[in-house]
């Protein structure tokens, strides 16, 4: 019969089994006999077996036993016993399997085959399971055959070279001009092939990128045909001449234009094109246009191109299709960066998308809203991201609670918006926030002095409503313990005054003490408070002694500990008692980025990094400056360790300055090493200029400072060096001190390279220097053939 | 890269599954049931991209997906891959499967899972996109098909086999074509 009717009974058997466990049965039996009939060596249905064994596997039951009939198959000459063979052999088999390297000769043979569908049988499996291995062994085959004249053939070869490529990059360099040629054929799967076997070549190998630059105007020119061409039944999807391939021909030119002005400029006229002319009211027309408005921004393409650009990413994100709106914001999340205005402009809409029904759709207005928040916007954005975190869906919760933190650290207007943000994020999600939160917000309510007493009255009242949530609990009975005094004294200026007595607020604590609800550290910090209430309360001290022994027999360990340790200081210790358990010191800020109310925080991050590496680069200044860190840290440091010892933190301007009197007075440790090096200016343009200054470390080592400055008018972002040296020299980079140049020469940025010339050949450096200045992007190359101070 | 392409029904049970990465079975199994989860929650008229999943969605995962009928067809890709280019490949592939089973419907892809999987094998090779021409592909798998036969039928016509496979019994139930049913969306393409 027809090769599939015994299939097609097994699955009529298994279907009408009522049960799962019938169905197991049905199978076991069809899988024995199966497994039998593998066993004979010669047999009539032998493709109906394997068939049936890949449904079994796709239900999910085992089915390794046929791996070698798999190989056996693939290795018969008849076309429907190869088919399955190979079917099978790409669902069962994979490069871990040893029965892979089986196939590798039958793959070989049927390659050379002259049936066309018998070969693309071969290409198939070898493009889905080949591993590193056949792929080595086949490459110079499937490099034949894509010069083969069967279009057919071409298209899969040049697919299945893709995956060759992905498997052994080096094999991406035989391909590389067969690829070329593929370019100027006619058939449409054979070009699609080859625009992806040219991408995959770019992205895995910047030479092979340089070279097929060349093949721009050609891809331009497939484009226009593409996009201009009339009418052509063959290839229309709703009015549009073949989509799928102007996709990835966008997509290829996308990779070719960046960072590249001569590519960009060859495709500027086309982008500009196909953007205004593609019709953008079927889904097909969507797809071509995004990946255009993707290209364009990604290349460095003219200005009106970009704003356009940027609008067509409006007006998707107006469209009433969910899908639309969901790839605008992704494209969205991708500029935002680089050009921050423009995605602004949209704030309005993006910040809707976070009401709307669609998970996938809030995840990205979510992802867009953080990013859009600057010091200008920030109050109104706080109160969408907390209307949102309160109806979110779980998933996303911690994610929104951590964006705001971040969001209300950087750009907190006043020090009680920020207490009252985080507490109201306590209050709604407590149980989604991270674990730092907690001594986070602990060090900024102690840093806030004169919000002392405003911030345990809320507190006390958050505590009164609920004691559920952890983290707010914490924070909540570490104030009462600290400022229980405030709190009972009544009065305070941003709150209305309510009167708590010492019974109310040692009630509420013992509630927390008692509540199952409370976790093990909870239950500290609540013990902690209640003791530290007794120097700062006057009547109940006696109901603090009893709560305070009833725990010293307490399961928990560490509570126990706690309770042991204060019952002795109220027995032994109790003149010492107001001593230990006076105010905490202020812990000091030393995590980066705490700018509160400051707009400017990332520039004065990057001034204090760069201020630290004023001082001259020099391996003996380095040392200096170490000394003046064991000194007693002269500089609040950038690491989180705090100076040795020191609790106050000196005023961060005073950097320089101080550095200068230590060095005076370390006198005759000043190294007499140093000798300004010699310094020569390799590159002075358009106001940012670049001396490069090099030492000589030793016979063949040398170590090079590159310092930057930027003398006009406005800041500098985004400033990187690059450098490449001759074949025979060792290059090493070191991490430059900053990216950004403010204006006017209000600090420099500095790059130490470690060269390391062994042949001793004649040394020449090419720099490559690229940067950011009001809002265009600027890249230079320049290069240097002397180096002062080593007489080449 | 498309790492897989799934066809579930409304109840989980798979139809077709096609991995273009290696994964032993019982995690190819698991990877099966969480994505029937997370598309079975969602919506009727949501988007068609989910985020998310833990198996084969990684950060840069998506899955795209298209309901028809009684069948879910899932596609896991990366981002090289045009999340709208997959929607119309999705389209292109239930049309295809409709022109070659003539009014597809589940029971279809149930008793021919693998011709299915010879067809989809025209579309997507490793991973990749081959062909989207749907001309195209018809014409090469019915090449393929007749090759096939001819080496079981040297003597039987073409015509007498097509009855004999459509006297099937028991072509009841799920009988309802895919296409023609309840689209989620009202694709256009």
């Amino acid at each position: 019969m027809s090769p599939s009717v015994p299939l097609q009974e097994m699955i009529r058997a298994i279907r009408s089994a009522r049960t799962q466990c019938e169905e197991r049965g049905v199978i076991q039996r069809e899988c024995a006999t199966i497994r039998a009939q593998f066993r004979q060596a010669d047999n009539e249905g032998r493709s109906h077996n394997l068939a049936k064994l890949l449904y079994v596997h796709m239900l999910g039951y085992p089915a390794h036993f046929g791996q070698m009939e798999c190989v056996r198959m693939i290795a018969s000459p008849r076309y429907s016993e190869k088919r399955v063979g190979y079917l099978g052999a790409m669902m069962l088999l994979d490069e871990k399997q040893d029965a892979s390297l089986l196939i590798t000769n039958s793959i070989k043979n049927d390659l050379a085959n002259s049936n066309q569908y018998v070969q693309s049988l071969a290409l198939c499996t070898l493009a889905c399971m080949g591993s590193a291995e056949m792929c080595r062994d086949l490459a110079p085959e499937i490099n034949r055959l894509l010069r083969a004249s069967n279009s057919y053939i071409k298209k899969k070869a040049a697919l299945c070279a893709v995956h060759i490529v992905r498997k052994v990059q080096d094999l991406g360099e035989l391909f590389a001009p067969s690829a070329r040629c593929l370019l100027t054929e006619k058939n449409h799967g054979v070009l699609h092939g080859a625009v992806v076997l040219i991408t995959e070549l770019c992205e895995c190998n910047p030479e092979s990128l340089e070279r097929f630059r060349k093949t721009v105007p050609d891809l331009v020119q497939i484009m226009k045909g593409l996009v201009i061409s009339g009418y052509s039944p063959d290839h229309d999807v709703a009015g549009i001449s073949d989509p799928f391939l102007q996709v990835r021909i966008l997509r290829l030119l996308r990779i070719l234009g960046h960072n590249n002005e001569a590519a960009s400029d060859a495709m500027n006229d086309l982008l500009a094109q196909v953007a205004t002319n593609t019709d953008s009211t079927k889904t097909v027309g969507n797809a071509v246009l995004y990946e255009t408005v993707l290209t364009v921004l990604d290349i460095k393409s003219e200005s009106g191109l970009r704003v356009l650009a940027v609008n067509i990413l409006g007006r998707f994100l107006l469209n009433n299709d969910r899908n639309i709106r969901y790839i605008a914001m992704i494209s969205l999340q991708k500029i935002v960066g680089t050009d921050h205005n423009a995605v602004q402009r949209h704030r309005g809409t993006i910040v809707d998308c976070l009401k709307d029904q669609d998970a996938s759709v809030k995840r990205r207005a979510l992802e867009l809203s953080l990013a859009l928040v600057s010091a200008s916007n920030i109050r109104s954005m706080m109160k969408e991201l907390l209307s949102f975190l309160s109806s979110c869906p779980p998933e996303l919760r911690s994610q929104t609670a951590s964006g705001i933190f971040i969001a209300a650290e950087r750009y907190a207007p006043s020090q009680r918006w920020h207490i009252d943000t985080i507490l109201h994020v306590l209050t709604t999600a407590g149980g989604d926030v991270r674990d730092e939160t907690v001594p986070n917000l602990i060090q900024l309510i102690t840093n806030t002095s004169e919000l002392h007493c405003y911030t345990v009255h809320k507190l006390y009242r958050a505590l009164h409503n609920d004691i559920s949530q952890q983290p707010l609990v914490q924070v909540a009975c570490w104030c009462i313990g600290e400022y229980g005094d405030l709190l009972l004294r009544g009065e305070c200026q941003e709150m209305e005054p309510v009167q708590v007595t010492e019974d109310d607020v040692l009630d509420v604590l013992e509630v927390v003490l008692q509540s199952h609800m409370s976790s093990p550290s909870t239950r500290g910090f609540a013990l902690t408070a209640t003791m530290k209430l007794s120097t700062r309360i006057t009547e109940n001290v006696d109901r603090i002694r009893s709560i305070v022994s009833i725990y010293g027999s307490c399961i928990d360990v560490e509570l126990q500990q706690r309770a042991v340790e204060y019952n002795a200081l109220f027995k032994k210790y109790d003149h010492m008692r107001a001593a230990v358990l006076e105010r905490m010191p202020v812990i000091e800020k030393n995590s980066q980025g705490h700018t509160n109310g400051d707009s400017t925080g990332e520039t004065v991050k990057e001034n204090l990094a760069v201020k630290v590496k004023q001082a001259e680069p020099q391996q003996a200044a380095n040392q200096v400056c170490d000394l003046l860190d064991l000194l007693g840290g002269s500089e609040p440091p950038l690491q989180s360790s705090p100076a040795l010892g020191s609790t106050a933190p000196l005023p961060i301007g005073t950097a320089g300055t101080a550095g200068g009197d230590l060095l005076d007075l370390l006198g005759g440790l000043e190294p007499t090493a140093i000798m300004p090096a010699p310094t020569v200016s390799v590159y002075d343009k358009d106001g940012v200029t670049v001396t490069l200054s090099c030492e000589k470390q030793s016979d063949s080592g040398l170590s090079i400072t590159l310092t930057a400055s930027n003398s006009t008018d406005s800041d500098i972002r985004g400033f990187t060096l690059q450098a490449a040296v001759p074949k025979s020299v060792q290059l090493h980079m070191k991490a430059p001190s900053g990216d950004s140049l403010p204006a006017r020469g209000a600090a420099k940025v500095t790059q130490m390279v470690v060269l390391n010339n062994p042949n001793k050949v004649n040394l020449k450096m090419r720099l490559r220097i690229s940067y950011t200045s009001q809002g265009s992007a600027v890249q230079d190359t320049v290069q240097v053939d002397s180096f002062p101070g080593l007489g080449h | 890269m498309i790492k897989a392409i799934l066809i579930f029904n409304n109840h989980g049970k798979p139809r077709l599954s096609k991995f273009y990465e290696h994964y032993n079975e019982d995690t190819e199994q698991q990877i099966i049931r969480e994505t029937f989860h997370l598309v079975s929650k969602r919506d009727e008229n949501v988007c068609n991209f989910l985020e998310g999943g833990m198996l084969i969605g990684g950060s840069d995962y998506k899955l795209i997906y298209r309901h028809y009928a009684t069948l879910y067809f899932v596609f896991c890709v990366d981002s090289s891959e045009s999340e709208l280019g997959i929607l119309d490949l999705i389209q292109v592939f239930v049309e295809t499967l409709d022109k070659c089973f003539e009014n597809v419907c589940e029971l279809d892809l149930i008793f021919h899972v693998d011709k299915v999987h010879n067809i989809l094998a025209e579309m997507v090779m490793g991973g990749m996109v081959l062909e989207t021409n749907m001309n195209e592909i018809i014409t090469q798998v019915d090449a393929q098909n007749k090759m096939e036969k001819s080496e079981f039928f040297p003597f039987f016509s073409l015509s007498l086999y097509r009855r004999l496979s459509f006297s099937l019994p028991g072509r009841t139930g799920r009988h309802r074509p895919v296409l023609q049913e309840r689209p989620l969306v009202p694709y256009q393409l």
